[in-house]
């Protein structure tokens, strides 16, 4: 609970309890933008800031919240914090990465939903972490989101030039392949104390 | 994802029956993918989950729907997610009021109903542009599509991985798990071999179309 | 999901602002009316599941009070735990005597939290039984502290009697191999599901060690039951 140190809750989220590969979130774009590594890469780390502001922004609305007693209006105000900070980060690339912006496209306001940001928000209030520990855990989280994207797509990568049977193709295959992934992940589990 | 016409779709029984199958939101849209993971680890939370998904979604849809004339362009996802959230809000007391051990198991999944995409997106492509009675219809079969969806997973990763189903013990005590089904590696195998079977299977329909027109030429 | 580029002029800010007032009061007066429903239903539930819990780790016991345990004295609990302050639950039988005391315990686990509630009688000076709250560890493995007959044994009869000066447990809480268990207040862990057996053992001496001696000088004022 509380007595988490920062380094157990950065190895946990990281790997043993990754947040995709299980905890299960942020699936849609690791399923939808884990295809090619240089848009996976950026995805992971646009992702990874604003898992950042919001588990910020999340820790300083809770305190706020709890003070008024309020709490039934956590989800609203966590979900429009981060709808804030996803307009901010596409504010930011647009202005100084363009390219990176334009590579990004879509799934850059996908964000938004992505169930690993929202998640982040409501399991560090959940397990009631102080600043450092939600901070330490949604770099933890993001970093694990980047890692498991990377993989995936380094994965897939590669078996393009393979010669896959037509009736597995598409994401039936990336979600055997994010079923091994998310096995051999099962190995570091009890890592971190 | 078809897109939707820019007239105002007239209330027919394909309303509700394009979730059902067609648009399938588990295995043709593959959407909402992280509950449809998360929590069929039996067919109950997963039967719960699709109720819970279905209720946000029709009731959100329907004020959606109500509202779409008076939402300024530039502020509706704004707006609809403050909307989903409201009742994604109301459907988490629901659940703690009507049983605490349920809650317990679907545990942040139900707050998370909010960033499902399926409600979003059905809210921007449907519910924005077609009248409420239509929007509501369309939800609910999409909210059914989902939750046989869930249901397909759960049932089977349920009698796979604990011998039950309901909590009925099917197989009887020397029945030895198959664990890892419902641990997550599951969850991923699960599905992809159901999105498997269907793409299979609708080779086999388009081979037999095929085939059949290809014979009804040649004749 | 694709933002549409709008043909027509931009909506004056006073019709945006007028929406999201409309919008934010509707959802508001939806989401306090959901709260205000359910409120009463949700407080019954959550007491019903408290109550099943203690009497299950309490056998002999029919009503519950809350208090807290502070360095000072006992209070009945009300409102927020105060800093400091060790939650627990008296039980009482039918003729209001006091049957043992209940607490929260909680140790990470193989993958998260594992919480109990044990209970604890004053009359041995030992727990006297457990029951899982909430946990997350594997299914066949460390689920077995559900299960396994020879694990909750453990906790028949677990020795938490305080040292001399009532300051601490005399001999901490301990896990120790499948096999080993020497001393009434070890705890034999099961065998292949050691971590998830620690955590127990963890839990219940960290919970132990921060309530007992608070509670334990005063525990004859609980005696009998006060409504």
């Amino acid at each position: 609970m509380g007595h988490e140190t920062i380094s157990q809750i950065v190895v946990s989220a990281l790997l043993a309890n990754n947040f995709v590969l299980a905890m299960f979130l942020g699936l849609c774009p690791f399923l939808g933008v884990s295809g090619k590594l240089d848009t996976a890469f950026p995805m992971g780390v646009a992702t990874t800031f604003v898992m950042l502001v919001a588990s910020l922004c999340a820790y300083g609305l809770n305190l706020l919240l709890s003070a008024f007693h309020l709490e039934f209006l956590r989800l609203i105000a966590y979900i429009v914090v981060i709808a804030s900070a996803v307009q901010l980060v596409e504010m930011v690339l647009k202005k100084y990465s363009p390219a990176l912006f334009r590579a990004l496209g879509i799934y850059l306001p996908l964000i938004t939903t992505n169930c690993a940001v929202l998640g982040v928000a409501l399991f560090q209030t959940a397990r009631e972490y102080d600043f450092l520990q939600s901070m330490a855990f949604s770099f933890g989280g993001g970093a694990g989101f980047t890692l498991a994207l990377v993989l995936m797509a380094s994965v897939r990568e590669r078996l393009q030039l393979s010669d896959i049977p037509g009736v597995a193709q598409g994401t039936a295959l990336s979600l055997m392949l994010a079923g091994i992934l998310s096995l051999a992940f099962m190995g570091f589990a009890g890592m971190g104390g | 994802m078809t897109l939707p016409g820019q007239q105002e779709q007239k209330l027919s029984m394909d309303t509700f029956l394009e979730g059902l199958w067609r648009q399938n939101p588990t295995f043709v849209m593959v959407l909402g993918m992280c509950p449809t993971l998360a929590v069929t680890v039996s067919a109950v939370n997963a039967l719960t989950m699709g109720l819970a998904t279905t209720i946000v979604l029709v009731f959100s849809c329907w004020l959606i729907s109500l509202l779409r004339k008076l939402v300024p362009k530039e502020v509706r996802i704004a707006t609809y997610i403050v909307i989903i959230a409201t009742f994604v809000t109301a459907v988490d007391y629901l659940i703690q009021a009507v049983s605490l051990a349920l809650y317990d198991a679907l545990g942040a999944f139900i707050q998370l109903i909010v960033v499902n995409c399926i409600i979003l997106g059905r809210a921007e492509a449907h519910a924005s542009k077609h009248p409420p009675l239509v929007a509501l219809t369309n939800a609910l079969g999409m909210g059914a599509g989902f939750t046989i969806g869930l249901f397909a997973l759960g049932a089977v990763r349920e009698i796979l991985g604990s011998g039950s189903l309901f909590g009925l013990s099917l197989f009887g005590a020397d029945f030895q798990p198959w664990v890892v089904m419902i641990l997550p590696p599951g969850g991923f195998f699960v599905l992809g071999a159901w999105l498997l079977l269907f793409a299979w299977w609708k080779r086999r329909k388009g081979g037999r179309a095929l085939i059949a027109e290809g014979q009804h030429h040649g004749a | 999901m694709t933002a549409q580029v709008p043909v027509v002029e931009a909506t004056p800010t006073t019709s945006m602002i007028k929406t999201l007032g409309i919008v934010a009061t509707v959802c508001g007066l939806i989401i306090v009316g959901a709260y205000q429903g359910t409120y009463s239903a949700v407080a019954a539930n959550k007491k019903i599941a408290i109550e099943r819990a203690v009497f299950k780790v309490i056998p002999g016991s029919k009503n519950i009070s809350e208090f807290y345990a502070m360095p000072n004295g006992i209070a009945p609990a009300a409102g927020e735990t105060p800093p400091g302050a060790v939650k627990f639950y008296a039980a009482y039988d039918a003729n209001d005597r006091l049957t043992g005391v209940a607490a929260e315990a909680g140790a990470k686990g193989y993958a998260d939290v594992v919480r109990i509630l044990y209970g604890y009688s004053q009359d041995c000076r030992c727990i006297i039984g457990i029951g899982v709250v909430s946990m997350r560890e594997t299914p066949g493995i460390g689920d077995k502290i559900l299960t396994d007959r020879q694990f909750l044994a453990n906790f028949t009869a677990l020795d938490v009697k305080l040292n001399a000066d009532l300051s601490a447990l005399a001999n901490a809480v301990k896990t120790v191999k499948h096999g080993t268990k020497s001393h009434a207040w070890e705890v034999e862990a099961i065998s292949g599901a050691t971590v998830t057996s620690k955590a127990v053992g963890k839990g219940i001496n960290d919970s132990a060690q921060s309530l007992l001696p608070k509670l334990v000088p005063q525990i004859e004022k609980l005696r009998s039951r006060q409504s």
